[in-house]
């Protein structure tokens, strides 16, 4: 990609709702998917006398979540209302936190997307708040009809904001790449943007170099409407290419025109401007008369902080050192979760080759888990019984070919390694045995053996063929080397 | 002796005994209200076959030995601003005329758990926002000691209903004096819990660190008796305080020995009308006369109270009403005749080319939410949402909100220091007896300035008491107002019960009920 001519600042604002069993302030399920407001009650549709009662568990995410993003954790923080009007929206006010969020402070290290080790992504804020219901519309022309539900009214929500620390659209995928990979180790989110769960507004603008040095700044747009990663990075591409262009062509710098709020059309694959009518809003925030203020204890802090468990980061860097994985592999495990890192690592343990381990993992362990929609946990086979079949194919009892079909085998029958070999009439050949055919073979076969020694050693191939016609049982790779060993021993 | 005549504790004293039984007294009590209530107006609603089936119930309960609660078969009213299940909960407001609460509020959950039969619901000011109960959009209550006087208010239906000896107990709310104010216009006795002392679990929010449900009677013993059964902690309300009640009803009648009682210079100057001057005066003496040592205490914020009330109050009203918008249940305005409206005024602005006008046209959700709160609301809630929105808004929050907070806590530590000194504070509750109907329904300062001797309790979050210490020239009631220290309700109470017990001012009845019976 050629070099732009400016520098693109990016700062996110990130959703996530909590996986609390129950809403913030109620006892209705959180529950994704459920018939439109059935999951509701007379709290979280705000009818008149009800009270909000606080759900001490999301107050246990969010801090864990301010822990592991190495915030500083308010032990006093309090609710404020957020008031506005929306339909979605019951009570007209947001139960949420504005000067005295539960987080502050702290940063994200994330791999930078082009491999150029970490990069420092700092936190500004970290707070809980509720989240509104769903409106649905159905806008036929003229005809506009709305409809809502409920059932998401409620549901704790963790915003994170960012300081405007990244520098361009693939940092700002790997920023929630590794963000959502954090939370689903913590327990605290799914982060599935599908569902809603995770939900991301960008503020962008550019740094254009002037002449004299110095540079100018472009004036920030919010950006919405983005619903997945992949369309984060697609809209702030576009957006800091129709940012140069405006710039180009009006010469505006930030503070001449108000912000402004762009929604991202996917189908377009262009960013539209949103009404900025309801921008200027004035949400009256002021501290919640219905909630006390929220406290953390020493002890809670601390007992927090022992849930956390092994980061994502920290597993990354244990498999570089103590398996010797390479960036690439140790990723693709640690995106898997808590308890395909366990499996792999006790595979690794037991057959005392991590590398070996990982290809295993990452191809058929991984494709298997895939094409049956399965997780680490339902999957069949032990990590010590694939183990015992990893060690078969090092001291060369089955070549990489069988090994597979014994793979296939005991997945599918949940047999062990010795049922599969035997269920499958896989005989094992002995060694002398062996070492008696490719005698034989070379004898009968001394052009191959004259090839072989004049530097093709692929001429070796047809023997192998040969030693399999005269016993399917055989390890080619097995053949080839006691072929080679003997014609070698044969020239000293 | 009729039973109009008999305390909410005599009376249970006598359905115990098995010398009446609960039919004979929710007949009596639905008497009095067919009776009086037509002139009155106390109750929006009466719940007349509900009640008897109660009583019915509670008198076969009795027969059979079964151990009943601490209220069986004595009637109560309920101000139309606690949720009850399956029954209209109005607020006086034309938003919630038709809105029936699918869940009861904490109070009424405890009061029907103490075998209580809740006999009506209560008017009131809309959305308990006015001092007079004459902003209520659903009816007109009087004063039953001169029907062209107004209850007092907000809890005025509460109030009268007493007073005009309707039901023995009744149930209000006080955010600011509703509660103490019209019992003092009325004749009766009404106490404010300290603040979180009652679940406000289904009470229908006005401003929401200020709201509290407490006991009306004819006496502090039967508020003891009420507010027993309805204080206590509740998680359903994350600003209830998790305290064990004691057993008022059994101490109030405990005599209080070594009593200091406070009273502030203020208090007792200028504004105050000379009735209510010498009643209080009078009323302290009485103190003096039971052994209380007197002495003068000093609120130097207290004439900052009514801005600071109106400012905390309207910010949270603001807020509180604003899930009033004709969305999901409630008043809404006529759809058709809005869109219709709405396409009116489009086509005139299209045929003008006002094209600017046009974007800034409402769009018909804005236009709903409008229409339903201007037709669904009253003028007074109407100002308060204003004041409150107003108030909150960027660039005025640090001027009158914070700064209210501010003074809120200064008020608040005035009192702190006071009650080192003494253990209640004592003086007038209003500053003159109940004013004439419609007199100042037009003057809302006036209205507002009403409210300077009770508000100072609620921003304090303290309890307090009004009982009745004397009549104007005019015969009409005045209340004597007793503050205590946070969760002193006890001292409140056994310091009104001494009182109670050497004056009679708690027991004139209405001349209203007197003639009426004559006549009948």
């Amino acid at each position: 990609m050629a070099e732009q001519p400016y520098t693109i600042v990016i700062g996110l604002e990130v959703h996530v709702q909590l996986l609390t069993e129950s809403k913030l302030f109620c006892g209705c399920s959180t529950k994704f998917g459920a018939p439109p407001n059935t999951q509701t009650c007379p709290i979280c549709i705000g009818m008149p006398g009800v009270l909000p009662v606080m759900n001490r568990r999301a107050v246990e995410l969010a801090v864990k979540t301010g822990l592991a993003l190495n915030c500083e954790i308010a032990r006093f923080s309090k609710w404020d209302r957020k008031n506005y009007y929306y339909p979605d929206l019951p009570k007209g006010f947001q139960i949420s936190q504005y000067d005295l969020p539960i987080c502050r402070g702290g940063y994200l290290d994330v791999p930078s997307p082009n491999r150029e080790g970490m990069r420092r992504i700092r936190i500004i804020r970290v707070h809980l708040e509720e989240d509104a219901g769903k409106s649905m519309h159905d806008e036929k022309a003229g005809r506009a009809d709305s409809r809502i539900d409920l059932n998401r009214a409620g549901t704790p929500l963790l915003e994170i904001v960012t300081q405007p620390d990244i520098r361009s659209p693939a940092e700002a995928k790997a920023f929630l790449t590794e963000l959502k990979l954090l939370l689903n180790y913590l327990e605290v989110s799914d982060c599935n943007m599908q569902e809603g769960s995770l939900r991301v507004d960008a503020n962008i603008n550019l740094h254009i170099p002037t002449e004299d040095g110095q540079y100018v700044a472009t004036p920030i747009v919010e950006v919405k409407n983005m619903n997945s990663f992949r369309a984060v990075e697609r809209a702030l591409t576009y957006e800091a290419q129709r940012q140069y262009e405006a710039f180009l062509e009006t010469g505006h710098r930030l503070g001449d025109v108000p912000k402004q709020t762009r929604g991202w059309d996917e189908d377009a694959q262009l960013t539209r401007p949103q009404r900025s009518k309801e921008e200027s809003s004035d949400y009256r925030y002021f501290p919640e008369p219905d909630l006390v203020p929220v406290t953390v204890t020493d002890a809670e802090l601390e007992a927090l902080r022992q849930q956390l468990g092994e980061l994502p980061a920290d597993i990354r860097r244990r498999l570089q050192e103590t398996y010797h994985l390479n960036d690439y592999d140790s990723d693709v495990i640690v995106n898997q979760g808590r308890a395909f890192v366990d499996y792999f690592c006790q595979l690794a343990d037991t057959c005392g080759d991590g590398k070996m381990a990982a290809n295993w993992a990452q191809q058929d362990v991984l494709r298997t888990l895939n094409e049956r929609d399965w997780t680490i946990t339902q999957f069949p086979i032990s990590a010590a019984e694939l183990a015992r079949l990893l060690c078969r194919v090092k001291s060369g009892e089955l070549d990489t070919a069988k090994a597979r079909m014994v793979f296939g085998h005991m997945v599918d029958h949940q047999a062990t390694v010795d049922e599969a070999i035997q269920s499958l009439g896989i005989v094992q050949v002995d060694e002398t045995e062996l070492r008696q055919l490719c005698a034989e073979l070379l004898a009968s076969n001394p052009k191959v053996v004259a090839e072989v020694k004049s530097g093709k050693d692929k001429a070796i191939g047809s023997l192998v063929g040969q030693a399999k016609k005269r016993n399917p049982h055989v390890n080619p790779a097995r053949v080839k080397e006691i072929c080679l060993e003997l014609i070698r021993q044969e020239t000293t | 002796m009729s039973l109009s005549e008999l305390t909410a504790s005599q009376l249970l004293q006598q359905l115990r005994e098995g010398r009446i039984k609960a039919v004979e007294v929710v007949a009596h009590s639905l008497r009095q209200i067919d009776q009086y209530d037509p002139t009155v107006g106390a109750f929006l609603r009466v719940n007349r076959d509900h009640a008897f089936a109660q009583a019915e119930e509670i008198d076969r309960r009795r027969s059979r030995g079964e151990k009943l609660g601490k209220l069986a078969g004595l009637p109560v009213a309920v101000k139309d601003n606690i949720c009850t299940q399956g029954e209209p909960t109005t607020c006086a407001s034309r938003m919630l005329k038709r809105f029936v609460p699918p869940y009861d509020a904490t109070v009424i959950a405890r009061l029907k758990a103490a075998d209580a039969i809740i006999v009506g619901k209560t008017n009131l000011d809309e959305f308990a926002m006015g001092g007079s109960t004459e902003t209520s959009a659903l009816g007109r209550t009087c004063n039953p000691w001169d029907v062209t006087r107004i209850p007092g208010g907000s809890s005025g239906g509460a109030a009268a209903c007493v007073a005009a000896r309707m039901v023995p107990l009744s149930v209000g709310s006080d955010t600011g004096g509703s509660i103490r104010q019209p019992a003092a216009l009325c004749g009766v006795t009404g106490l404010k819990p300290t603040y979180g002392r009652v679940s406000r679990f289904g009470l229908v929010a006005f401003a929401s660190s200020l709201d509290q449900i407490g006991p009306l009677a004819q006496t502090a013993e039967d508020c003891a008796l009420l507010l027993e059964v309805l204080a206590g902690h509740d998680p359903k309300d994350a600003t209830s305080i998790p305290q064990p009640v004691p057993p008022f009803s059994e101490t109030v009648r405990q005599p209080l020995e070594g009593l200091r009682v406070g009273w502030v210079r203020e208090h007792l100057g200028e504004g105050v009308s000379p009735s209510v001057l010498a009643a209080i005066q009078e009323a302290i003496k009485v103190f003096q006369s039971l052994g209380a040592k007197v002495e003068e205490v000093e609120l130097p914020h207290a004439r900052y109270a009514v801005a600071t009330y109106y400012i905390i109050a309207c910010s949270e009203a603001s807020s509180n009403l604003a899930r009033y918008d004709g969305v999901h249940y409630g008043y809404r305005t006529d759809e058709k005749a809005m869109l219709a409206e709405l396409a009116e005024e489009r086509r005139v602005l299209q045929q003008q080319g006002k094209s600017e006008a046009l974007e800034d046209l409402d769009t018909a959700l804005v236009r709903m939410y409008r229409k339903t709160r201007a037709e669904g609301f009253g003028a007074e809630v109407k100002r308060r949402i204003m004041l409150g929105t107003y108030a909150l808004s960027a660039g005025y929050y640090d001027a009158y909100y914070l700064k209210a907070l501010k003074v809120r806590r200064l008020i608040r530590q005035d009192y702190d220091k006071a009650f080192q000194k003494v253990h209640v504070i004592v003086g007038p509750v209003t500053p003159t007896p109940a004013f004439a109907l419609g007199e100042k329904i037009n003057d809302p300062l006036a209205m507002y300035l009403f409210d300077l001797f009770t508000v100072g309790t609620n921003l304090a979050g303290l309890p307090a008491i009004s009982i009745p210490c004397g009549f104007s020239e005019d015969g009409m009631p005045i209340g004597l107002h007793l503050q205590a220290p946070p969760l002193e309700e006890e001292t409140l109470l056994r310091a009104a019960h001494m009182f109670q017990q050497v004056t009679d001012w708690h027991r004139r009845r209405p001349p209203l009920l007197d003639r009426q019976a004559v006549a009948t």
